[in-house]
């Protein structure tokens, strides 16, 4: 979708402003915020790609005032409403107004634990040859999905070279809407910055985004 | 009843979405520092937004406690991990290495997830991990334009300024400037190469070794290596004299 959250290219919000000494959390919310966001992530209660949809859905000028870790609060509250994992009237009150049927497996530290060392492999077994090799010409294609893509606006419509084959990985634009993991192949296309920017860009640049084959066409 | 009270009291659930949401939580107003589009400085969490952000979080953690779906004391060793022991720490030790052990440094570059793998680091986040190497011709830097992949098995999790819209909007389309704000200054001719983690891949820039560290040992090494070289937004300095 062309949500706030694709910013690649945008202008007009500022200069980078490095935070010395940053400590890795700014406030205890905000390490309750993303243990929360990884724990219901183990608890199976949706996907990666479910909930970056949900955040990017969010209407620009709440995505652009919010924080980083309170993108992640407001996410997590639309993703509990619309799983069934609370209703309104408990997240207004602050506590759990009626018992669940089924007991859900608790998540443990354990658990936690387990994840940050495994991880979650994306990559899958191909069901088909790689379509494009080292060294192709590919268009990024000019689409406009209302739904989840990870194809930045920002090349979609120009011209570039696949410089590695990265594997058959899930493919997000299916498995935010719940539809399946639906693997693809995915490669790095680089681009020229001219290409991107205009012939008066800095010609010394080259950008490359990761691109699964919906997103390509051959030149 | 006229129509503007049949509005008022809808008898349907509207579906789950943000216009709902907006009703159940507008809004609140925000610290300028403190926000995506702005943010960076807030060196003091101000007012509105932590309090009300601490009563939001605390009412999930809550409910997802009181229902059974998170244990009471999961939460505190995940926090304790990511704030003492998974870092860029881990990320400069396997640059040294790659430094020193020539061996190494072919295998991260052919395999980086099966090279950190060696070293005792993958897992989230550096399940699929790419290796780039800055040469005196070529540098390297990373962004995520769509919201903040970083490989938080070499780096931990990622600084402020890295979800920041101003770094997100710009390393893609004037790396230059964005370098310059970082005090780095490449030569005119210096090949830059912006990767834009749109998958699951994760980057990890090898910074270039600087002089005068010949006969450093590994871990000497691993001392000078910094957090925003293997982002791609520092360089190395050569050590003053004498350091060690």
């Amino acid at each position: 979708m062309n949500g706030a959250a694709d910013m690649g290219g945008m202008h007009g919000f500022g200069p980078v402003e490095p935070e010395p000494n940053e400590p890795v959390f700014h406030a205890d919310w905000e390490k309750k915020a993303f243990a929360l966001n990884l724990a219901t992530g183990v608890a199976g209660l949706w996907n990666l790609d479910a909930f970056r949809f949900a955040r990017e859905s969010l209407p620009p000028p709440q995505y652009l005032n919010t924080s980083y870790y309170g993108l992640w609060v407001v996410t997590l509250e639309t993703m509990m409403l619309k799983h069934g994992v609370a209703s309104r009237e408990e997240l207004a009150a602050g506590h759990a107004l009626a018992p669940l049927e089924k007991a859900p497996r608790p998540v443990t530290a354990a658990m936690l634990a387990n994840m940050v060392r495994c991880g979650s492999p994306y990559d899958r077994p191909a069901l088909a040859p790689a379509k494009f090799k080292v060294g192709d010409t590919v268009r990024a294609r000019n689409m406009h999905p209302k739904t989840h893509t990870r194809l930045p606006r920002y090349v979609r419509g120009h011209v570039g070279e696949v410089v590695r084959i990265v594997g058959c990985h899930v493919f997000p634009d299916s498995n935010a809407s719940g539809a399946g993991e639906d693997p693809h192949w995915l490669y790095t296309v680089r681009f020229d910055g001219r290409e991107l920017w205009g012939p008066e860009s800095d010609p010394t640049v080259r950008v490359s985004v990761e691109a699964w084959e919906p997103y390509l066409e051959a030149t | 009843m006229g129509k503007g009270a049949e509005r008022a009291v809808p008898t349907a659930e509207p579906a789950v979405g943000t216009r709902r949401y907006a009703s159940l939580c507008p809004p609140y107003d925000p610290d300028p520092r403190y926000t995506l589009r702005m943010q960076q400085h807030h060196d003091h969490a101000h007012g509105s937004e932590l309090s009300e952000m601490q009563l939001r979080v605390r009412a999930l953690e809550t409910i997802l406690k009181e229902k059974g779906y998170i244990e009471p004391a999961a939460l505190d060793e995940l926090i304790e991990t990511y704030e003492t022991k998974i870092g860029p720490r881990n990320g400069a030790r396997v640059v040294a290495r790659a430094w020193v052990d020539a061996g190494f440094r072919q295998q991260l570059i052919a395999d980086g997830t099966a090279a950190i793998g060696a070293l005792g680091y993958g897992g989230r986040s550096g399940n699929h991990l790419v290796a780039l190497e800055n040469t005196p011709s070529v540098h390297n830097m990373v962004v995520c334009t769509l919201c903040s992949c970083y490989p938080w098995a070499v780096l931990g999790l990622p600084p402020l300024w890295y979800k920041s819209a101003p770094y997100r909007s710009r390393a893609v389309a004037e790396p230059r400037a964005v370098l310059r704000e970082f005090g780095v200054e490449l030569p005119a001719e210096t090949e830059i190469r912006v990767w834009d983690s749109t998958a699951e891949l994760r980057y990890l820039v090898i910074p270039l070794r600087p002089a005068g560290t010949e006969g450093w040992s590994e871990e000497q090494l691993a001392g000078i290596v910094t957090r925003d070289s293997m982002i791609g937004t520092g360089v190395l300095e050569p050590p003053a004299q004498g350091a060690r």
